[in-house]
């Protein structure tokens, strides 16, 4: 395979909690723990997962908005901030939409200005940034003769998301990350919204990262699917082998989370029984032992592996592997 | 009937006037909630589900903003309150969840200050007592080591314990009703399912009445008695839930819920989209708004905005239409 626009080896974040009270010296929140993937150009990676599972972390540390605890990130094979791929120029190439649509704006500029304003950082003369900002306006779907003016608190929330994608996009980024992009827009817009990131991507050539709780969007636009749990991977793999065939237990819950759409027929149960356990100090073995229905001795001692069960197809589960102890121990993949 | 409506709006329209042109975010909309019962408001982006609630929190700035009409909550009416008594009206009477949680949560507090506060705003309780009642809070939103969380600044916090967070805000001083912008859109699918649960629990012990703001049917099915759907600012749609659901009568909900993504749809296919964009809010079509965007308009519906009209038991639309024309798949 060619080299992947994007890679993550073995990434790490580590948040320290202040000592004192509940907190123990050296203790940390650990968001991140162990997380390595690659996109390959024009992908789309959708990263789905539990609340708190380190999916906004991960964008962060992506973006080069937080620094790492340890592992690697490289671009198009770079490490950012060298030499070869000063953090400016990767700035430029990379870009995020932010879950939070109104902690992202600068209140005190109106939306056209705030979109305008990135190209203008780089090298883009004022005329010719807000000509593009107005243009951008009318792709996401926001007339700029209406809305090029308003400040922030002037937009309902889907239409300010909306101004975040356009902003992003503004100084033409060759990878967009999307955390939560869409999550905010009733579904007709949502639907206009995805269509247009589909239409962008081709005719851009662009790569997305696709966070989203909503499984249905999330198949709908990955080609790639990454499910965390508790700041690693659970299971990841095309799109369909693993809306059809998942093999980590994590994932079938998640998968079982569809609403019922009959009023008759509310759900009555969660999927999952019991709380995501405390992310300072994750359980032994399989993280997902303390919830997992089909949990043996084995998986509180030995951490799964994140072993290959298919093409491009990889799940952390000792059922999905021979040789590991659990009774359901899959047979050879082929 | 009335008395048993623990909140009602009625001719609620909201008038933006601080920009160059005024903005007509809310038009004449008629609401009410029964004791204990949970309506869902649904709507295009922009259509003022938000400010709709926000007006009964007189959240709106005063003197930018114009508002007609009556709110009246629990006997009272919210239009005549001001300082002390509208304060004291704020959490206990009625309280929200907001879309944002950065917007409600201050950012330099501990969450478990905001919680102690809130409750010791309202009563006069300990200290300790108010923590303990911040932590059972938590407890009760599902919040993984809510002792410790209690300290957490919401920044700290996931999109999604930030959620639960201000649910549990919301709930602090047993309000008798809960007005829910959105309060699960920033969930996962397994903690949505949860949350859903929770807010159906909490209503039936409590007796907690609600408004619950969503884009997603599916979420109202799960929680709702009733729903409204509104468009550029008016409710064009009123009735049960199941009727809303199984025989939408205006064509902008019939749109709505075709739009919805779901099941085997082959990435890479389009979406299908209800085609246009809502209307210019300073400057409404004369008629019916959605009539731009309607595949079966005429003539009249360009020239009169249609009146509420029955067309089943507590069902009602505003469309000339007598049948719907086309039906979700
Ligand atoms: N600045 C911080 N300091 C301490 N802890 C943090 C900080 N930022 C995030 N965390 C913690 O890291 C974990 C992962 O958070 P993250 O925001 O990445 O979750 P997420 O998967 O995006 O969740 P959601 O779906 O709710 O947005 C959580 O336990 C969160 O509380
Ligand atoms: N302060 C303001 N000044 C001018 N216009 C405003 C103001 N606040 C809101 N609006 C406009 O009023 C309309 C209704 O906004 P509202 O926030 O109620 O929408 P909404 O239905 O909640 O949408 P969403 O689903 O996107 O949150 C929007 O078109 C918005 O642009
Ligand atoms: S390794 Fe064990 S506990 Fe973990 S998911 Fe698989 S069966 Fe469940
Ligand atoms: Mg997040
Ligand atoms: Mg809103």
């Amino acid at each position: 395979m060619s080299t992947p626009i994007l890679e993550v080896v073995d990434l790490i974040k580590h948040f320290p909690l202040a000592t004192g009270l509940l907190g123990r010296a050296g203790s940390a929140v650990r968001a991140v723990d162990g997380v390595s993937f690659a996109v390959q150009e024009r992908e789309t990676l959708g990263i789905v997962g539990e609340s708190g599972c380190g999916k906004s972390t991960t964008a962060r540390l992506l973006m080069q908005l937080i620094v790492p605890t340890s592992g690697a990130i490289r671009y198009q094979g770079q490490t950012v901030g060298t030499k070869a791929l000063p953090l400016k120029e990767f700035r430029r190439q990379v870009q995020m939409v932010f879950q939070d649509s109104y902690a992202s704006l600068n209140p005190r500029l109106t939306v056209e200005d705030s979109i305008a304003f990135a190209p203008t950082v780089h090298g883009v003369s004022g005329d010719q940034a807000v000509r593009k900002a107005r243009a951008l306006l009318d792709r996401v779907g926001l007339e700029p003769a209406r809305f090029a003016g308003r400040y922030p608190h002037e937009l309902s929330g889907g239409q300010r998301q909306r101004v975040n994608i356009a902003r992003a996009l503004a100084v033409e980024p060759r990878v967009l990350l999307l955390d939560e992009a869409v999550s905010a827009l009733d579904k007709s817009v949502e639907a206009q919204v995805l269509n247009l990131l589909l239409d962008l991507k081709d005719e851009m050539g662009l790569t997305y990262l696709f966070i989203s709780h909503d499984l249905e969007v999330v198949r709908f636009m990955s080609t790639q699917v990454l499910v965390m749990y508790l700041g690693r991977i659970a299971e990841v793999g095309p799109t369909e082998a693993l809306y059809t065939a998942s093999r980590h237990p994590y994932t079938t819950a998640l998968l079982g989370s569809l609403l019922s759409m009959d009023p008759d027929n509310r759900r009555t149960q969660a999927p999952l029984a019991g709380d995501p356990p405390n992310p300072i100090d994750p359980p032994p073995g399989c993280r997902f032992h303390t919830r997992c229905a089909y949990a043996e001795p084995v998986c509180s001692t030995r951490e799964p592996d994140l072993g290959g069960v298919g093409l491009a197809h990889a799940a952390a589960c000792h059922m999905a592997h021979p040789g590991t102890g659990h009774s359901r121990a899959a047979g050879r993949v082929a | 009937m009335t008395k048993d409506k623990i909140l009602r709006v009625e001719q609620l329209s909201v008038t933006f006037t601080g920009g160059t042109k005024p903005v007509r975010a809310v038009d004449n909309v008629d609401l009410d909630v029964a004791r204990g019962e949970v309506l869902a408001l649904l709507g295009e982006s922009g259509s003022g589900k938000s400010v709709t609630l926000r007006s009964i929190l007189r959240l709106h700035n005063e003197k930018r903003t114009r508002i007609d009409g009556r709110i009246i909550a629990d006997g009272t009416d919210v239009t005549l309150l001001d300082g002390d008594a509208l304060s004291r009206f704020r959490g206990k009477t009625v309280s929200m969840v907001f879309q944002e949680p950065m917007l409600a949560l201050d950012p330099v507090y501990t969450v478990g200050r905001q919680i102690n506060e809130a409750i010791r705003r309202h009563e006069s309780v300990s200290q300790d007592t108010a923590r303990t009642r911040a932590l059972h809070l938590f407890e009760r939103v599902r919040i993984p080591s809510p002792e410790r969380r209690l300290d957490s600044y919401p920044h700290e916090m996931s999109g999604g314990m930030r959620q639960r967070a201000m649910i549990a805000l919301a709930l602090a001083c047993s309000p008798k009703v809960l007005l829910a912008d959105e309060p699960t859109t920033a969930l996962d699918a397994t903690v949505q399912v949860q949350i859903l649960l929770l807010l159906r629990d909490l209503q039936r012990e409590l007796g907690l009445s609600m408004i619950f703001v969503t884009h997603d049917i599916g979420v109202a099915v799960e929680v709702a008695d009733r729903v409204a759907v509104m468009y550029a600012g008016r409710i064009v749609e009123l009735g049960p839930v199941r009727d809303v659901l199984r025989t939408p009568r205006h064509p902008y909900t019939v749109g709505l819920l075709s739009t919805r993504a779901h099941g085997g749809r082959l990435s890479g296919n389009r979406l299908p989209t209800i085609p246009g964009s809502p209307p210019d809010l300073t400057n409404l079509p004369a008629g019916c708004a959605f009539a731009p965007r309607c595949s079966s308009v005429t003539e009249s519906c360009r020239t009169k905005a249609p009146e509420a009209r029955a067309v089943g038991a507590g069902h009602t639309v505003r469309c000339i239409l007598q049948h719907p024309t086309v039906g979700p798949k």
